[in-house]
């Protein structure tokens, strides 16, 4: 086997052996660079997967070269390939914007441990994605969960803390309630491989025990994926921790618990059981509108940015479960569009706050004063984010909501359309107030007179902001690779 | 002292089932480890709990529905030990009748935990060297006690001093036997670890903190820990430059099934240092730190 046949592994273990060896190396530069590495080495590995994915099938990597019912798979189809790439490419932006800003907010003594859990969750995340293995997936989402829980109580906020433990019961819950939810399935099936499990759970489709199993999945996914109204613990988690930590997270985490969602539910299940048979789109669906709605309303009455933010992306992750919860390839290639979509958005916009954290000190709305003049490319770059999450031409975010409208109507529903409409100009009052205070005001007397970020950080927010607009004029990669995927998705359970 | 009741209740309850393992790493964590971290991080906090704001009658709800949930969901699932239930026709079979073979070692267990799921033990492991990260976080790396060592209250009893001195060895013995047997009996590098750790506390809670210390630092602790990771994926990556997947064992010796035994005895090896270091890590952390008025 030639080093190519190994990226689907290589991809994963890289950055998860590269955590281990921060410790031993124990000096803040040299982990900085050696996270760096490993999280672009990561990368790589991550397009060349994606370039060898072939059409409509999927790579299969045996763990130990046992062959899959006995042994553990590593499964990398279209969707998982796509989802390798965006998280890894966050990783490697966020470790390149990342030094300074881990140098101002984090305490010296703790920087190396730092990088090590970062890496960590980042590892975690790709584990999750890469595996063909139920329980694979809890393996690795412990190892993410845990090592997010320790980064976001670094937050300089005392609050931090208090957020973290609040994720910490929250996140455990909802872990244990997906292991429930597996040990069930096994119970019924003797198999913990996906593509064995899907194979054989159709005949045992009508017990109980299987429909248990579902509904404990499907409320420990929702808890990870911060579905509305299990929530709560994101806003804080979010608001508090490290800035890098915050861009990260939102940009990847909330995604890879969707991934798993539409793993579990549309190829485990198979759309047939999950959305016929059980009422999971009904359910998606009200839960969807009522998140959009309500996470948008408060959003709109934040003065802490980075909450302001946070509130936004739990009404975001109601579009991208809206999506599921239409029940057609319409819909799910809108929600796997809006997945790519969003990591674009959010990660431009919080690494646009790090900056800004960095400069200021402060993320509070009423410290924005004037900045569109001092620190014009970092509030650009908030800007072309803002213009994305409200949805304007020629952004990312015009296309996956017109995608969304579309699939609405294709359905016939124009009140789920209307909800759509409401969302993003909600979004846009949101992003407005910032704008205002930003471009329209003048600084207050005696207020710090902050410099441009610096070149080191400048960087990555334009590129993704950039990829914000390339992707929104340049759509037939993104929307041609969701379509395909969605159509996998759906004709996989029929 | 519930929690410690609890989990050797538990731990009986396993064996009951068979499952001799299982059994002994929750007779060594729950019973014996989890009790000692408790104690020790409540005696830096306070005894007593606060008045909660809330009532408990929605977490009492909550549990209530997810309890009913979970017996509804069993009531059709195959009985206990039916030898007719799904888990035992499909994987389970070539576990019980290759095992054996394939990886060279009597108890399937080990075989099934090292090897055909080699790879899920490797994540446990991160997992558990993740928990020591999060916690030296939060509480920063203790350097070596500055002021000289803490005499602890119950050092002052004699007995206690001269059972201790006896035991400890043979806790440490014992562990050295659980892990290089664990490919013939029960045991492995878990419970293992665990029982070395269990002797190091056992010495520090009586003889007082800092006494441990001398002989492994907490900050070279950590980096057993992430030597312990580093074995573990060592290993697998020696058979990725072999030519064969990753921790695919076959590749470490001319015979397979050889390759398969000795990769098994050197992941649990990993296992068993980051384990034991992890657990004592954690320990000092919680232990070493001053209460805060």
């Amino acid at each position: 086997m030639s080093l190519l046949a190994h990226l689907p592994v290589l991809v994963v273990i890289v950055p998860l052996m590269a955590a281990p060896l921060c410790v031993l190396v124990d000096r803040a530069q040299p982990v900085w660079l050696l996270a760096l590495g490993a999280a672009l080495l990561s990368f790589l590995c991550a397009i060349g997967l994606l370039l060898q994915v072939p059409e409509g099938g999927a790579i299969s990597y045996h763990l130990g070269g046992w062959e899959p019912p006995w042994g553990i798979e590593y499964r990398i189809d279209r969707l998982a390939a796509l989802m390798l790439l965006i998280v890894s490419a966050m990783a490697t932006l966020v470790m390149l914007f990342a030094r300074r800003s881990v140098e101002r907010e984090i305490p010296a003594e703790r920087v190396v441990l730092f990088y090590a859990a970062f890496l960590l969750a980042f590892a975690g995340l790709l584990g999750i994605v890469a595996t063909g293995d139920a329980f694979n997936v809890f393996v690795f989402l412990e190892i993410s969960s845990l090592a997010s829980y320790a980064l976001i109580s670094m937050g300089r906020d005392r609050r931090a803390l208090n957020a973290a433990f609040q994720y910490l019961i929250m996140g455990t819950i909802g872990a244990t309630f997906i292991l429930i939810g597996i040990g069930l399935l096994y119970m019924m099936t003797g198999t913990l491989n996906m593509q064995d499990l899907a194979a054989r759970l159709p005949e045992m489709a009508d017990t109980r025990t299987v429909r248990a199993g579902f509904a404990f999945l499907s409320v420990g996914i929702s808890l990870k994926l911060a579905l509305f109204p299990l929530h709560l613990w994101l806003p804080n988690a979010y608001a508090y921790a490290p800035s890098i930590v915050s861009a990260f997270l939102a940009a990847t985490a909330t995604k890879v618990a969707l991934y798993i969602m539409l793993r579990f539910m549309l190829d485990i299940f198979g759309a047939d059981f999950a959305l016929k048979q059980m009422p999971f789109d009904t359910i998606l669906l009200v839960l969807g509108i009522l998140g959009i709605l309500s996470a948008s309303l408060v959003a709109i009455y934040q003065t802490n940015v980075k909450r302001m933010l946070a509130y936004s992306s739990i009404a975001q992750i109601g579009y991208m479960v809206l999506g599921i919860g239409l029940a057609t390839t319409l819909g799910i290639t809108a929600s796997v569009l809006h997945l790519f979509n969003h990591a674009l958005m959010k990660g431009t916009l919080f690494l646009a706050l790090g900056a800004l954290a960095y400069r200021l000190g402060s993320v509070n709305l009423r410290d924005f004063a004037g900045l569109g003049w001092r620190m014009p490319w970092t509030m650009g770059a908030i800007v072309v984010g803002g213009l994305s999450l409200i949805g304007v031409p020629p952004t990312v975010g015009f296309i996956s909501k017109w995608y969304l409208v579309l699939a609405a109507l294709e359905r016939g529903w124009w009140p789920v359309a209307l909800v759509i409409l409401v969302g993003s100009l909600m979004a846009l009052i949101y992003v407005w107030r910032l704008v205002e205070v930003a471009y329209l005001r003048a600084p207050a007397e005696g207020a710090v007179v902050p410099r441009e970020a610096p070149l080191s950080m400048l960087v990555p927010i334009w590129l993704l902001a950039g990829a914000n607009i390339y992707f929104g004029v340049a759509t037939d990669l993104s929307v041609g690779s969701a379509r395909e995927i969605a159509q996998l998705l759906m004709g996989g359970g029929g | 002292m519930l929690f410690g009741v609890y989990g050797f209740m538990t731990a009986t309850l396993f064996m009951d089932l068979d499952a001799v393992d299982v059994a002994l790493t929750e007779a060594a964590v729950g019973a014996g480890v989890t009790t000692v971290l408790l104690l020790s991080s409540l005696r830096l906090t306070s005894r007593w709990e606060e008045r909660s704001k809330r009532g408990p009658l929605l977490p009492l709800v909550v549990v209530g529905i997810t309890g009913a949930a979970l017996i509804y969901g069993i009531l059709d699932a195959p009985l206990l030990g039916d030898p007719q239930a799904p888990v035992h026709q499909h994987v389970g079979p070539r576990y019980i009748e290759q095992g054996p073979v394939e990886v060279g070692m009597p108890n399937m267990v080990t075989a099934v935990l090292a090897s055909y799921r080699g790879y899920d033990t490797f994540g446990e492991v991160v997992v558990i060297f993740t928990a020591a990260l999060a916690v030296l976080m939060l509480l920063g790396i203790q350097t070596p006690a500055n002021d000289e060592t803490k005499r602890a209250v119950i050092g002052d009893q004699l007995v206690l001093r001269v059972v201790v001195k006896m035991l400890v060895p043979l806790i440490l013995l014992y562990a050295l036997y659980v892990q290089f047997h664990g490919d013939y009996g029960a045991g492995g590098g878990f419970q293992a670890g665990v029982i070395f750790a269990t002797g190091f506390v056992l010495y520090d809670l009586v003889f007082g903190a800092g006494a441990a210390r001398q002989v492994l630092p907490p900050r070279w602790l950590l980096r057993l820990a992430a030597l312990g990771v580093l074995l573990y994926g060592g290993v697998g990556v020696v058979s990725l430059l072999g030519g064969r997947a990753f921790l695919d064992y076959s590749v470490l010796s001319d015979d397979p099934v050889q390759g398969q035994h000795l990769g098994v005895l050197l992941v649990e090896f990993g296992v068993g240092i980051t384990v034991f270091a992890v657990i004592l890590s954690i320990f000092y952390a919680l232990s070493g730190r001053r209460r805060t008025p």
